[in-house]
């Protein structure tokens, strides 16, 4: 069945016919035939001008009509965590030599990962579970704490000088002296509250620089659109909220980067745009090597295709090509450049990078960790590390974020069952 | 958060409030047994107001036959959580473990769906009302038969004033999706004329549609 779908304007008449493209604008419309064959030409209603905001979920702007895409809508946590004897632990591959193990699992929806100076690990979530956590290692096992809950979409945290940054779509907050209180958390200190606060794309990914700045993102507040002076981009502020600056522009939304420990240079995973069609766009891993640089969007998706309603007198030329591409809808998340001592030498400076795994695509693959190496010139080419979560062509377990421990071993979180693996090497 | 009993509850159904209420109270005084064991107790509480074979006859109280377990347990998760802002629903589910969520949903999900209203439906209101679902492509999620999955529910045949308020709910803010902004996106610039046709056209569905 063809999903018809009419405007406002044309709704007695267009309703009755069987198949109508959506027409936002001209050049929409004919953008949507091109790429979808099957769907039957505008029957003569009249054209809509363009909506002046979005009328459906942002998440579905541009969305094809008809069965094909009929199971992709976003895919949330269970909100139960997965058991720990039914964790997908045996189905996890990895590099020769290295093994995986369970660390910590009954954490619903966990999904960014920091380290205390006394070894806390703390724990965000974004989607399901609006809280914080703290896991404390006693004598090998494991112990989970909330420490804050019934927060918005919590997904950024940071760990410095003995605090606990926490970032929302509006604000961020630090938990002063954190390690201490863990069973009596302290009232969190508002340390910037002038944060957009949109929902598309608000949730943060946060990280304190070589600068000493707390770098954080903005991200286009919708799937695709031209975004507001104050969007799509990566802010730096004193870590007291003041002195924000743009540090990037045209980023979509990033909910992952790290700073090369060497060049000091930012490198940030890029999600691109839904709905233009199953392979394109390709998710980027991007460099940043002054201030002020445009990396494309809306105009100029995965360095090469400008994009079919904005890119129009546009030429991606004039944006910043990414320095890796790594995969349609794969979805970077969080990433740190390894700076341990357990791998072997050829990982060290090399980025553990999560691909959550698509939701806009009907093939599902990635939800992995893969490892990408840059040369001395920053040319960057990636290799699969912690595979094996893909089967029937659903996610046993979708990687989040990553952690070097003091140890030099990895963790990685899996918001789909509320766990945290942990990745070691030789004995 | 500006969910509150029912109005039409609070004006007419001394009856039906009170015994809800009642209802929830003793689910949550019968807390400390395994739902296993007494699931048919714990059940009588919820098919007080919710109804017995799947259909609920409580004004703005859902039915609860053909509901996706997924969603079953994300709702009754949001209401153990505190995340809902509806006072009955927040103390029935207060203290339940996981595994309580799990079965509940295992025993909802044997409840038949609802059948449509004995009475049909004002043709033009749901025409309109089908209208602005295709716009919407609420099917897209719901299923083209509207019949749900996973997290997302079942819509046909629901209650047309419980569909009408969780409409409104999500347009107005008061209520949270599970998991995304999906709903409240979906709801907005819309009328309530709008919702209106739509909680129309979704309650009076029949099978041929």
């Amino acid at each position: 069945m063809n999903v018809i779908c009419v405007t406002r304007a044309g709704l007695s008449a267009a309703a009755a016919f069987a198949a109508l493209t959506f027409a936002a604008s001209p050049a929409v419309a004919q953008a949507k035939k091109d790429a979808t064959p099957a769907a039957k030409p505008a029957a003569p209603a009249a054209a809509p001008a363009a909506p002046a905001k979005e009328e459906e979920p942002f998440w579905a702007v541009g969305r094809p009509k008809g069965d094909a895409t009929k199971s992709m809508a976003p895919v949330p946590a269970f909100p139960i965590p997965t058991t720990a004897d039914k964790l997908p632990i045996a189905k996890i591959k990895l590099p020769p030599g290295f093994k995986a193990e369970v660390w910590a699992s009954g954490i619903l929806d966990a999904r960014g990962l920091r380290q205390g100076d006394k070894g806390t690990v703390f724990v965000s979530s974004l989607f399901v579970a609006g809280k914080i956590y703290a896991v404390t290692d006693k004598g090998g096992k494991r112990e989970v704490k909330t420490i804050a809950e019934k927060l918005m979409l919590p997904n950024g945290i940071e760990f410095h000088k003995g605090a606990l940054y926490v970032a929302t779509p509006k604000d961020i907050t630090r938990y002063d002296d954190i390690e201490a209180k863990l069973d009596n958390p302290p009232k969190p200190v508002t340390v910037y509250d002038k944060l957009p606060g949109d929902v598309p794309h608000g949730w943060k990914f946060i990280k304190i620089g070589p600068d000493g700045k707390l770098y954080v993102p903005v991200g286009a507040p919708c799937n695709i659109c031209e975004p507001p002076a104050t969007h799509a981009q990566i802010f730096r502020m004193n870590l007291d909220g003041t002195g924000v600056e743009s540090v990037v522009k045209g980023m979509r939304n990033t909910v992952g980067f790290d700073f090369h420990p060497k060049t000091g240079e930012l490198w940030f995973g890029d999600n691109q745009r839904d709905w233009l069609a199953e392979d394109m766009p390709i998710d980027e891993l991007n460099r940043v090597t002054k201030t002020g640089q445009h990396f494309g969007f809306p105009f100029c998706h995965s360095g090469m295709m400008t994009d079919p309603q904005f890119g129009w007198g546009k030429d991606c030329k004039d944006y910043v090509k990414p320095a890796l591409l790594i995969g349609a809808h794969a979805a970077p998340l969080g990433m740190r450049f390894y700076t341990g001592k357990m791998f072997p030498a050829k990982y060290h400076n090399a980025i553990f990078l999560t691909r959550h795994g698509p939701w806009n695509r009907t093939q599902k693959y990635a939800a992995d960790v893969v490892a990408v190496f840059i040369d001395a010139k920053g040319n960057a080419k990636m290799e699969p590390f912690l595979t094996g979560l893909v089967e029937n062509n659903g996610y046993l377990g979708r990687p989040a974020d990553v952690l070097v421990m003091k140890d030099g071993s990895l963790l990685v979180s899996d918001d789909h069952n509320g766990a945290i693996y942990r990745v070691s090497y030789g004995k | 958060m500006t969910e509150t009993a029912p109005r039409s509850v609070r004006r007419v159904g001394v009856f039906p409030a009170r015994a809800c209420l009642l209802a929830a109270m003793l689910l949550v005084a019968a807390a400390t047994p395994a739902l296993g064991q007494n699931a048919a107790k714990r059940a009588d509480a919820c098919f007080a107001c919710h109804g017995k074979a799947g259909q609920s006859q409580t004004p703005e109280t859902p039915s609860l036959g053909g509901q996706p377990a997924f969603f079953v347990v994300a709702q009754l998760f949001l209401f153990r959580e505190g995340r809902r802002a509806n006072a009955p629903m927040t103390a029935a589910a207060k203290g339940l473990s996981d595994d309580d969520l799990r079965a509940f949903a295992e025993l909802i999900g044997k409840l038949p769906p609802p059948a449509p209203p004995a009475q049909a439906g004002d043709r033009a209101r749901a025409a309109r009302g089908r209208a602005l679902a295709l716009e919407r492509h609420c099917a897209a999620c719901h299923n083209s038969d509207f019949s749900g999955r996973e997290q997302m529910p079942r819509l046909a045949n629901q209650r047309e004033d419980y569909l009408l308020k969780a409409m409104r709910d999500y347009r107005s803010g008061a209520r949270v999706g599970y998991g995304n902004a999906a709903m409240p996106e979906a709801m907005a610039g819309l009328g309530d004329a709008d919702l209106r046709d739509l909680a129309h056209y979704l309650a009076h569905l029949s099978a041929g549609k």
